[in-house]
C-alpha cells in the first residue's frame, strides 16, 4: 500500500475520518426534520461559548483522557482493552473505599490515597484478563467485555446490600466527608482573582490527566518498558528475540491501562458526585476506545479528541435542553467516529494514497 | 521447437510461457520469461531462493496476474485469468505451504471446490471411490476420512497432489516439495511423480536442490534474478554447469580469508535434545564445541534442527518446549532450559536471526530504534537516552554502509540487504564472544553479501567465536573453518572445510552417515558425548 | 417447587432463549466464516427498534419484521465492509456498530415517538401472537407430558419455532452442503478455498449477510414477540450472552441450543426467584445474571472444556506473496 507523509497520517487521516462522521450526523440531524446547522451552533454556543460551557466541557474531557490514555497504553501492546469502562467502574469503589474509610482532614490528604485506591482496584480488574491472555490465550477482547458486566453486577450488588447507608433507598453509597472534596477549577480561578465557570464540576482531577499524559508519553516513548510494550505489539516474535517476556508486558500493560481508567473515579465520583453511584462511569470507558483511536494512541491526540468528545457531551446536553435533538446524537457521532477512525481506516488513506502516490 | 525427450511426436507443449512478466512494486519478480514443457515428461526449474520460480508458477496457476505475456496450455491459449480458470485448463498445483483445511478430513478437502452438486453426499461418495483408484494407480495410500491435521507432512503431501488429480489435473506443478520431507518421503515421491509421467501426466518440479533435478527430471530450466537463463535436457548438464548457471558470477562466494587461530572453546554443548509442544524430539543428542576465532558452520537441509538450536542458544526456544543437555559458554555453565534472551546478551552472545522480518527487527520502528532492539535496556537508567542511541545509529549506518543513511526510516522502509546491514551492525557491534549467525544472506542482494561475509571474516579474526548455520552449501562452504552437517536433530559428521567436498556434504546432508548405514537404524557416526575435536 | 412452577419456568426460558438462539446462529455463521463479530448486540437493538417502529406505525407485525430484518442486514453490511473490503479491524467495527445501534434508536425513537426513546405499545395484530401446535388438546389429559406439551413445547409464537428449527437446519447447510464445507473452509484457512478457485470476500459476505437476517429475527422476536415494542437499550446485553453462548457451544449449532438454553434458564430462574434460596446460601439475583458472563471468562480460560475458535477469525484475507 501506498505509504502516506507523516502529516496525512497524524492530521489528515483523522481529520477526513472526523468530516465523515460529522456529515453522516448531519444527514441523521436532518432526516429528523432538523437543521444540521442551527444543532451545530447551540452545541458550541453551550459548550465553548461560556466559561459554563467550559468548565462542563472540561470536566468530560478529563474523564476521557483517562481513559482515552488507558485504551492507548493497551493497544501499544497490541492489545484492545474494551474494558475500560469496568476498570473505571472498579476505580470508583476504591475511590469509595478510600473516601470512606477515614475522616480525612484534608483533601490534599485524602487524594493521593484515593489516587492509589482507583488505580490498584481498576488495575486489579484488569490484571484478571490480562493474566489469563498471558498464561491461558483467553482472548482478552472478549474477556474485558464480560468484566464490564461482572464489573457491573458486582458494584449493582455491592451498592444495594453493603454500601447503600441504612435507610436510603438509592443503590447509592454514603457522601464522602466534606473534607474530601476537591478543589474546583472555578475555586483555583477565584483564589487568582478571576470569575470562571462558576458551578461546574471541572475540578483539579483535570490537571492530573494531563500530569498523567506527560508520564505516559515518557512511559511510552522514553523508558526502556515502553520501548518493550511497543516492540512486542508491533512483533511479538522480534520481542521474544530481543528478551522480552511476553506474559510480563501482557500484565504490565493492561495493569497501567487498568490504572489509569480507573483514575478516571477522582474526577466524576470524587471531584463530582461526591458519592459512589450506580453506573458510575456512564460509557466514559468505552468513549476511551473513539478517542485513543481519533489521537492515534498519542498524549497530544488524546487530550485534542478528548476536548472534542468533551465538547460533543457538554453540546449534546445542551441540545437536548434547547432543541428537540436528543443528546443520544453524540452517541451517534461516537460510534461513526470509532467506524470510521479504527474499522474504515483503510477506506480512508485508500484514496489518500493514490493521490500521495499520483504525484 | 522440440527438446529432446519429448518422444519424438507432433504434440503441441502441455505449456508455452511467451514473454511472462510480473512486478511487485518495485520488485521485477519475472521479467520477459519463455518456456516450453513437452507433454508427459518432469520439467525441472531450478534458481536461487528469489530467483522468481514460485511467482511464475503461481502465475501459471492464476493466483497472479501476468503484467504481460501469455500462457498455452496444449498449444492453445488458455485464457488463464483465475485460479478456476488454471483448473480447468488441467493444472494442478501443491504450494510449498500447503493450502488445506486443518481440521478437514482428507475427503473434505479433496472435494473442496470441486463438489459435483449443492449437496455433499453424492461428491463423498464419488470422491471417496476416486481416491481408493488413484491410490491403487499411483502409489498415494491415505486414509480417505483421516482428519488432516494428525496426518505426517508426507502424507498430507499426498493430499495435496490427490486433490490435483480429483479435478484431473493433465499438468501438476510442485514447489519445492522435498523441502519438508524426509528422505524416504521423498523418494515415495519421486515414485509418484514418475508414475504420474508414465501415464502421460506432465510434471513441473521447482526445486533449488540439484541432486533432485538430476535424479528424475527429464528436462530443467535454470532462473536467475527473475529472468530464465536456460532451458536443457538433463542428461546433457551436469550439476556443476546448472549450479554456475544458478548464480551467475559464482567467484563471488569465494571469501578471502586467512588461515583461521582457533583459541579456547566458547561454546560447548553436550548432549543436547529437545522435544517440542508436540511431542516431536527436534533436538536428538548435539555435541558441538566452536573455538574463539573460527567458524563453525552448521549445513544441512532446513528443518532438520538448526533453528531450534539457534533458538535455544539464543535463549528464546520454542514455548512448551523440553530442553536438555548441557552447555559451557566461555567455560561456565550455560542453563539451556530458561528463557532469557536477555542474559544470554549480557553474557556476550550475539545474534543474527534467520527471519530478520519477523525476529531481527521490528519493521515499524524506525532505523535507530533497532540498533538497540534487545540491548534497550543496556545504557541503564530510568530513561533512554535518544539523541545518543541517534547518534550511535547514524555511525553505525554509515560504518555498514545501509542505505540509504537515514535513522528516522522505518526498518521496513529499507531493502533486505540494507535491514539485514542493521542487524549484522547491532549484534557485532556489541562485540559478541559468541556470534550466532542464521541464513545471514537469504534474500540479500549480492553486494551486500559480500559485505556481510567481510564482515564476519573480520570478527572471526578479532578472536570471536562464531557458529554459521545456512542452507547455502556454498556459504558455508566459504566461510567456514569447519563445517558440521546436521540431519533429523543430529550432527551427522564435522570436516574441516578444505578438506572435503559439496558432494561428500550433500551425501552427509541427505542423511547417508559416511559408512552407508542410515541413521534410522544404525550409530550416528559421531559418539554421543565425544565431541569431534579430533578434527580440529 | 410443584410441577406447574416447573414449566411456567422452562416456559418462560424457551421464551427467553430465543433471542440468544437466534443471535448466537448468526454469529455462528459469521464466525465460522471467520469473520468475527462483536456487534450482535447492536444489530438485535437496531432490529428490535425498526420492528417495534415499523410494526406500530403500520400495524403490521410482519412488515415490522421484514424492517427489522433488513435494518439489521443493512448494520451486517457495514460490517463487511469494514471487515472484508477494507480489510479493517473486526472488532473495531463490531464496537462501532453498537454505539451506532445503541444512539440511532434512542435519536430516532425520540424524535419519532416522543416516548423517552420507547415506541408505543403494540397490541393485536402488531405483536406475534402464540401459535397452538396441533394436538395440544389430544394430549391434553395425559398427565405430566400433557401439560408439559401445552405450556412448554406449544403456545410460543413463530419466531420461537423458527429458531427452533434453524438449529437442524444450520447444522444440516454447515456438514451436509457444498456451501457448508466452504463456508467452514473459510473460516479455517481462506486461502485453500482461494486456490481452489472459490472467492473468498463472496463466502464471507454471504455469511455476514446471513447473520445480518438472524440477527434481525432475533431483534423483531425480542421487540414484537417477547415484549410489546421497543424500550431503549432493551437487548440489555443479550448480544454479548449470545457471543458467550457461542463460545461455550464451541462454534457448532447443537450445542448453541444447549448453551441458549442454560443462559435463558438461567435469566428465567433470576426473574421467578430475585433471591434464589438454596438453603443453605441465598444466591442474589445479580449473580444469575452475572452467571453467564463468568461461565463465558471460565471456558475463555480453558479450566473447563476448550474453547477453539476458527483459525482464521478476525484476520482479513490477503493473498500471500
Amino acid at each position: 500500500m501506498t505509504r502516506l507523509p507523516r502529516w496525512a497520517d497524524l492530521v489528515l487521516v483523522p481529520l477526513i475520518s472526523l468530516a465523515l462522521a460529522f456529515a453522516i450526523s448531519a444527514l441523521v440531524i436532518l432526516s429528523i426534520g432538523q437543521n444540521p446547522v442551527e444543532a451545530l451552533k447551540v452545541m458550541v454556543t453551550g459548550a465553548l461559548g461560556s466559561s459554563y460551557g467550559w468548565g462542563y466541557t472540561l470536566y468530560y474531557a478529563t474523564n476521557f483522557i483517562f481513559t482515552g490514555l488507558a485504551v492507548a497504553v493497551a493497544a501499544h501492546a497490541g492489545l484492545f482493552n474494551i474494558g475500560a469502562e469496568g476498570q473505571a467502574s472498579l476505580g470508583g469503589l476504591g475511590v469509595a473505599l478510600v473516601a470512606l474509610a477515614l475522616p480525612w482532614p484534608h483533601w490534599g490528604v485524602a487524594l493521593p490515597v484515593a489516587m492509589v485506591g482507583a488505580a490498584l482496584f481498576g488495575a486489579m480488574w484488569a490484571f484478571i484478563p490480562a493474566i489469563l491472555q498471558a498464561k491461558r490465550g483467553s482472548h482478552i477482547v472478549i474477556t474485558t467485555i464480560m468484566f464490564n458486566f461482572l464489573a457491573a453486577a458486582l458494584l449493582n450488588w455491592l451498592l444495594v446490600n453493603v454500601l447503600r447507608p441504612p435507610g436510603s433507598m438509592d443503590p447509592a453509597s454514603a457522601r464522602f466527608p466534606e473534607s474530601t472534596q476537591l478543589p474546583r477549577l472555578t475555586d483555583m480561578a477565584a483564589a487568582v482573582g478571576i470569575e470562571w465557570g462558576k458551578s461546574t464540576p471541572a475540578n483539579i482531577s483535570f490537571l492530573i490527566a494531563l500530569a498523567a499524559c506527560v508520564l505516559v508519553w515518557l512511559l511510552i516513548w522514553r523508558t526502556p518498558l515502553g520501548y518493550e510494550i511497543r516492540a512486542f505489539g508491533r512483533s511479538e516474535r522480534a520481542a521474544l528475540y530481543a528478551g522480552i517476556r511476553p506474559a510480563r508486558i501482557i500484565v504490565i500493560a493492561m495493569m497501567i491501562s487498568g490504572g489509569l481508567a480507573g483514575l478516571m473515579a477522582i474526577n466524576n465520583v470524587m471531584g463530582e458526585a461526591g458519592r459512589l453511584l450506580l453506573n458510575s462511569a456512564e460509557g466514559a470507558g468505552f468513549i476511551g476506545i473513539a478517542v485513543a483511536l481519533m489521537g492515534r494512541n498519542h498524549p497530544v491526540g488524546i487530550v485534542l479528541a478528548a476536548l472534542l468528545f468533551g465538547f460533543l457531551y457538554q453540546g449534546g446536553a445542551e441540545l437536548a435542553l434547547w432543541t428537540s435533538i436528543p443528546r443520544e446524537l453524540i452517541v451517534v457521532i461516537q460510534a461513526l467516529v470509532i467506524l470510521f477512525t479504527g474499522a474504515l481506516d483503510n477506506m480512508v488513506r485508500m484514496p489518500l494514497g493514490r493521490l500521495f502516490g499520483a504525484r | 521447437m522440440a527438446l529432446p525427450g519429448t518422444r519424438g511426436d507432433a504434440a503441441p507443449p502441455a505449456i508455452e510461457l511467451r514473454g511472462i512478466s510480473k512486478a511487485f512494486g518495485p520488485v521485477q519478480a519475472n521479467r520477459d520469461i519463455s518456456l516450453v514443457v513437452p507433454p508427459g515428461t518432469i520439467h525441472g526449474i531450478v534458481g536461487e531462493n528469489g530467483a522468481g520460480k514460485s511467482t511464475l508458477m503461481s502465475i501459471l496457476y492464476g493466483f497472479y496476474r501476468p503484467d504481460a505475456g501469455q500462457i498455452l496450455v496444449g498449444g492453445r491459449d488458455a485464457g488463464i485469468t483465475d485460479s478456476q480458470s488454471a483448473i480447468r485448463a488441467g493444472i494442478g498445483m501443491v504450494f510449498q505451504h500447503f493450502k488445506l483445511v486443518p481440521n478437514f478430513t482428507v475427503v473434505e478437502n479433496v472435494i473442496l471446490g470441486a463438489e459435483d452438486g449443492a449437496l455433499l453426499a453424492p461428491s463423498v461418495s464419488r470422491a471417496r471411490k476416486e481416491l481408493r483408484r488413484l491410490a491403487a494407480e499411483y502409489q498415494l495410500e491415505v486414509n480417505p476420512d483421516a482428519v488432516v491435521e494428525t496426518l505426517s507432512v508426507g502424507h498430507q503431501q499426498r493430499v495435496e497432489i490427490l486433490k490435483a488429480l480429483y479435478r484431473q489435473a493433465d499438468i501438476l506443478i510442485l514447489d519445492e516439495p522435498t523441502g519438508v520431507l524426509t528422505p524416504a518421503e521423498a523418494d515415495h515421491l519421486f515414485r509418484i511423480l514418475k508414475g504420474l509421467r508414465e501415464r502421460g501426466k506432465t510434471v513441473i518440479l521447482i526445486t533449488h536442490k540439484l541432486r533432485e533435478i538430476m535424479e528424475i527430471t527429464d528436462n530443467v530450466s535454470v532462473m536467475r534474478r527473475g529472468e530464465m537463463v536456460a532451458t536443457v535436457p538433463t542428461r546433457e548438464t551436469s550439476p556443476e554447469a546448472l549450479a554456475e548457471l544458478m548464480v551467475g558470477r559464482k567467484v563471488l562466494l569465494r571469501v578471502d580469508k586467512a588461515q583461521a587461530a582457533p583459541g579456547a572453546p566458547v561454546l560447548e554443548l553436550a548432549g543436547v535434545r529437545m522435544v517440542d509442544r508436540a511431542g516431536v524430539e527436534r533436538l536428538r543428542g548435539i555435541d558441538l564445541a566452536v573455538r574463539g576465532g573460527e567458524i563453525l558452520g552448521i549445513a544441512g537441509v532446513s528443518g532438520n534442527g538448526q533453528t531450534q538450536l539457534l533458538d535455544i542458544l539464543g535463549g528464546y526456544p520454542e514455548a512448551g518446549a523440553q530442553v536438555s543437555g548441557t552447555a559451557r559458554l566461555a567455560g561456565r555453565p550455560l542453563p539451556l532450559d530458561g528463557t532469557d534472551a536477555r542474559a544470554r546478551r549480557q553474557a556476550g552472545v550475539g545474534n543474527i536471526p534467520e527471519d530478520r522480518q519477523a525476529e531481527g527487527l521490528v519493521m515499524d520502528f524506525s532505523a535507530w530504534e533497532n540498533t538497540v532492539l534487545g540491548r534497550h535496556r543496556d545504557a541503564g537508567g530510568a530513561l533512554m537516552d535518544h539523541d545518543a542511541i541517534r547518534r550511535e545509529a547514524a555511525a553505525k549506518m554509515e560504518r555498514f554502509d545501509v542505505r540509504p543513511r537515514d535513522p528516522e526510516l522505518a526498518a521496513k522502509n529499507f531493502s533486505g540487504g540494507n535491514q539485514q546491514k542493521i542487524v549484522v551492525a547491532r549484534e557485532i557491534e556489541s562485540r559478541p564472544v559468541l556470534l550466532l549467525v542464521g541464513q545471514p544472506t537469504r534474500g540479500v542482494d549480492i553486494g551486500a553479501i559480500e559485505f556481510i561475509h567481510r564482515r564476519l571474516i573480520e570478527l572471526r579474526d578479532a578472536g570471536a567465536a562464531i557458529l554459521l548455520v545456512s542452507v547455502e552449501l556454498d556459504e558455508i562452504m566459504a566461510l567456514s573453518d569447519r563445517i558440521a552437517v546436521m540431519f533429523d536433530g543430529r550432527i551427522m559428521g564435522e570436516r574441516l572445510s578444505g578438506e572435503t567436498s559439496a558432494a561428500e556434504l550433500g551425501l552427509l546432508m541427505a542423511g547417508a552417515s559416511p559408512s552407508g548405514i542410515p541413521p534410522e537404524q544404525g550409530q550416528p557416526d559421531t559418539p554421543d558425548h565425544e565431541p569431534s575435536k579430533g578434527v580440529i | 417447587m410443584d410441577y406447574a412452577t416447573i414449566l411456567q419456568i422452562l416456559d418462560s426460558a424457551v421464551r427467553l432463549m430465543t433471542p440468544l438462539l437466534l443471535a448466537c446462529l448468526a454469529g455462528l455463521y459469521s464466525e465460522r466464516a471467520g469473520v468475527f463479530d462483536i456487534g450482535l448486540e447492536g444489530k438485535m437493538l437496531m432490529a428490535a427498534f425498526s420492528a417495534a417502529a415499523t410494526a406500530a406505525v403500520t400495524g403490521s407485525v410482519w412488515l415490522g419484521l421484514v424492517a427489522g430484518v433488513l435494518s439489521a442486514v443493512a448494520m451486517s453490511l457495514i460490517h463487511g465492509l469494514a471487515a472484508i473490503t477494507f480489510r479493517g479491524n473486526q472488532l473495531i467495527s463490531g464496537v462501532a456498530i453498537n454505539f451506532l445501534a445503541s444512539g440511532l434508536t434512542m435519536l430516532l425513537g425520540q424524535s419519532w415517538f416522543g416516548l423517552g426513546g420507547r415506541t408505543p405499545s403494540l397490541e393485536g395484530a402488531a405483536r406475534f401472537s402464540p401459535v397452538t401446535l396441533p394436538g395440544t388438546e389430544a394430549l391434553s389429559g395425559i398427565p405430566v407430558l400433557g401439560p408439559f406439551y401445552a405450556e412448554v413445547v406449544s403456545g410460543h409464537t413463530a419466531l420461537v419455532y423458527v429458531a427452533a428449527l434453524l438449529v437442524p437446519g444450520t447444522w444440516w447447510l454447515l456438514y451436509r452442503t457444498r456451501f457448508g464445507l466452504r463456508l467452514r473452509a473459510v473460516g479455517e484457512n481462506p486461502a485453500s478455498v482461494d486456490t481452489a478457485g472459490v472467492s473468498v470476500p463472496r463466502l464471507r459476505w454471504a455469511a455476514v449477510a446471513i447473520c445480518g437476517v438472524l440477527t434481525g429475527l432475533a431483534g423483531a422476536y425480542l421487540a414484537t414477540g417477547l415484549s410489546a415494542g421497543f424500550v431503549k437499550e432493551m437487548t440489555a446485553g443479550r448480544g454479548y450472552i449470545a457471543l458467550a453462548a457461542l463460545i461455550f457451544a464451541n462454534w457448532r449449532p447443537w450445542r448453541a441450543l444447549g448453551a441458549t438454553f442454560l443462559f435463558g434458564l438461567m435469566e428465567a430462574v433470576a426473574n421467578r426467584y430475585p433471591e434464589l434460596d438454596l438453603g443453605f446460601v441465598t444466591i442474589p439475583s445479580m449473580v444469575m445474571s452475572a452467571l453467564p458472563y463468568l461461565l463465558t471468562v471460565i471456558i475463555l480460560a480453558g479450566f473447563i472444556g476448550r474453547a477453539t475458535p476458527p483459525r482464521a477469525g478476525g484476520e482479513p484475507y490477503v493473498k500471500e506473496r
